[in-house]
């Protein structure tokens, strides 16, 4: 279990004092100015080392993607941050919000500085009215102490950080949707290239990068890059926030080691699954856009980045959804369907239609009102999605089916062929 | 998804004294020119006001930033949040039915909804008090089922905390929100005794205010 003393957030549940004076006992904006001193390449080389991957879903190294942005421009350059958080399962980053908020903004403030960025925005979903509350009056507490603003932590330079917020779509969590939803628009994503370190917030050049990434910056600049390697596997490194869900006995959230074993996290912190772990059936296991991996690979199930793809499935955002043996898996994923369709900005054709093909046929396999080649065709249908449009809600929309299908298609064929029996009964009758 | 203006729309619309304020900082987070970022937010403060989102109010927000009205209006159909139509008067119910909140019982919730407050989603209870909609993950699953009303959630509901919460809503006492069995906020259940409600201290006021 990660030592309490490896904790990067150690007030993620609240209970903690959350004055600044509390947040700078437990080293928040401690030695910033110090660590401002070493300089841009040095705090991005430092994050690099580290080993940082981002904590939005795709794992892209962190410090490779500032060393992207452009060094000369005379344009202003920004740093999003994303804290739209709308992947079902996952619930992280508004702890951070309501209760971190001072490591989210020391981190804006340092990672701003080592790509020369003048200002951040925190882009909130619109429904964590609350949690923006907070973070708002953490903004106002970092202004009055001169911890940003002008002459940031005395170090000479100008940081200015503002809170914006979105009103529930989950597409605005997609990097360029979230640019054009910031900029007043409906959030349709962009098409790339251009890519938003070239031209991304107001045509400038931009870094979007997810709550948790930057706020864990901080304590890996203050600990050191070695510190941070030292957890976790090979390329898989850190800390993480895991957000447990569905039939574990204490759902919650926790920040735990990168790599630690999807039972130890189960076991540990969430009192296992209901029923006992043999009561498991399946997990998906880094929020709904990835393939969920069967018992029987939970039970070596590592969770991070390199070992959950070995196993054609995902990290993801590490939001974990536990499915116990009652669960309709079929129907669980359908629900997930029905999301896809939901939120689909329409703008392409392949997912605009494909989303509600798919959902459509998964509702009939729910029921078992389908014939057994149907099955191939809706996997036909999600790879004729996957991979053919301008942004991942398209994948994100085909994977879970097809992992779906790939573990339990004798389920869905024995639905069907129970379905067709009964109905046979019944005509006989 | 395809989303309309009501048909019934009040005449006008203009914000309160200290809205406008509100609305006038706002523009100071954005670049010149690019006052247009504040449309969300300021749409968002308009509903706070009235409730929901009318076509009046689409063309104060359109005037008030100089964007043309049709911006606007495609802000407001495309952003799930805006309700385009009056609702509850005491209280509209977004029952969160996104798989999570499924496997830990959305469905009893929305079954609860259509029993008591209208079989149709987006559409009032016979006083015109209560509405409901399903909505898609609101980013609070270990505290699942989550249900949010206005600006605030409860979470860790069942049949039984949620038909009280409806009754207590009808007889106007008041609610704090947050956990329905008395979690703190995402912490794992059996560690709420553990950590102690009574550490927080007065300096953690903010959150003891943030839940009511
Ligand atoms: C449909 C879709 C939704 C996304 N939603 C989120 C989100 O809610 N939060 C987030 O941080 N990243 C989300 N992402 C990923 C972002 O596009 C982006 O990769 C991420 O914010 C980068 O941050 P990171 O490098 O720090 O991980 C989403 C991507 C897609 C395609
Ligand atoms: S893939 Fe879907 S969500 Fe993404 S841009 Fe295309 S239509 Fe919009
Ligand atoms: S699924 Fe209901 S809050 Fe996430």
């Amino acid at each position: 279990m990660l030592k309490e003393k490896d904790k990067i957030f150690p007030n993620i549940h609240g209970f903690q004092d959350r004055s600044l004076k509390g947040v700078m006992a437990r080293g928040g904006w401690v030695d910033t100015k110090a660590i401002i001193a070493r300089g841009p390449d040095e705090i991005t080389e430092t994050i690099q080392k580290s080993g940082l991957r981002g904590r939005g879903g795709a794992g892209f190294p962190t410090g490779l993607k500032w060393s992207f942005m452009p060094k000369s421009t005379d344009k202003p350059k920004y740093l999003v941050i994303n804290a739209d958080e709308s992947e079902p399962g996952t619930c992280k980053d508004r702890e951070i919000l309501r209760h971190e908020p001072h490591s989210l903004l020391e981190g804006c403030l340092l990672a701003g500085i080592a790509m020369g960025c003048s200002a951040a925005y925190i882009y909130v979903r619109g429904e964590y009215v609350r949690e923006r509350e907070q973070l708002e009056i953490a903004i106002a507490e970092a202004y009055e102490k001169g911890f940003i603003g002008k002459n940031a932590c005395k170090s000479g330079i100008s940081f200015e950080v503002y809170s914006h917020h979105g009103a529930g779509a989950y597409i605005c969590g997609e990097e360029t949707a979230l640019l054009e939803s910031l900029e007043g628009r409906k959030g349709m994503p962009r098409m790339k290239p251009p890519f938003p370190a070239g031209a991304g917030l107001y045509g400038c050049p931009t870094t979007v990068n997810n709550v948790e990434s930057i706020a864990v910056v901080p304590t890996i600049l203050k600990r050191g890059s070695s510190w941070f390697s030292s957890l976790g596997r090979k390329n898989n490194h850190g800390t993480k926030l895991f957000a447990i869900s569905g039939h574990v006995n204490n759902p919650c959230v926790v920040e735990e080691e990168m790599s630690i074993s999807l039972r130890d996290l189960i076991d540990k912190h969430c009192g296992g699954v209901v029923g006992g772990w043999n009561n498991l059936k399946a997990v998906i296991p880094g929020g709904a856009s990835v393939p969920l991996i069967p018992k029987s690979v939970c039970d070596d199930a590592l969770m991070d980045f390199d070992w959950l793809k070995e196993q054609r499935s995902g990290l993801g955002t590490a939001a974990v959804i536990v499915m116990d043996k009652s669960t309709d898996i079929i129907k669980a994923i359908w629900r997930l369907s029905k999301f896809y369709k939901h939120e689909s900005c329409g703008q392409c054709t392949p997912c605009r239609e494909g989303t509600g093909w798919m959902m459509r046929i998964m509702e009939r396999l729910v029921k078992g009102d389908a014939s057994v080649d149907e099955i191939d065709m809706l996997i036909e249908i999600t790879k004729q999605v996957e991979g053919h449009t301008i942004c991942a809600l398209g994948d994100a929309a085909a994977w879970p089916i097809q992992g779906l299908i790939r573990h339990f298609r004798n389920e869905v064929e024995d639905r069907i062929l129970r379905y067709s029996t009964t109905k046979a009964v019944q005509a006989a009758e | 998804m395809l989303r309309r203006l009501s048909v019934n729309q009040p005449k006008d619309f203009s914000f309160s004294k200290k809205n406008l304020k509100w609305a006038k900082a706002q523009l100071k987070k954005y670049p010149k020119g690019r006052q247009a970022s504040a449309v969300i937010p300021l749409l968002w403060k308009a509903q706070e006001q009235e409730g929901w989102v009318s076509k009046p109010a689409i063309e104060f927000v359109a005037n008030f930033l100089e964007m043309p009205e049709i911006r606007v209006l495609e802000v407001a159909t495309f952003y799930f949040m805006f309700h385009l139509k009056p609702v509850g008067s005491k209280a509209h119910f977004q029952v969160c039915g996104t798989t999570p909140c499924m496997l830990r019982g959305s469905e009893s919730l929305i079954d609860v909804c259509k029993a008591r407050i209208n079989g149709k989603q987006h559409a009032p209870s016979a006083d015109g008090s209560m509405s409901w909609e399903e909505v898609e993950c609101l980013g609070g699953c270990v505290n699942a089922p989550v249900v949010q009303i206005g600006s605030d959630y409860f979470e860790d509901l069942d049949k039984d905390s949620f038909e009280k919460l409806i009754s207590d809503l009808e007889t106007d006492k008041s609610q704090i929100p947050g956990s329905r069995i008395g979690r703190f906020s995402s912490e794992p259940a059996n560690m709420t005794k553990k950590y102690s409600r009574k550490k927080a201290s007065s300096e953690n006021a903010s959150i003891e205010r943030y839940r009511g």
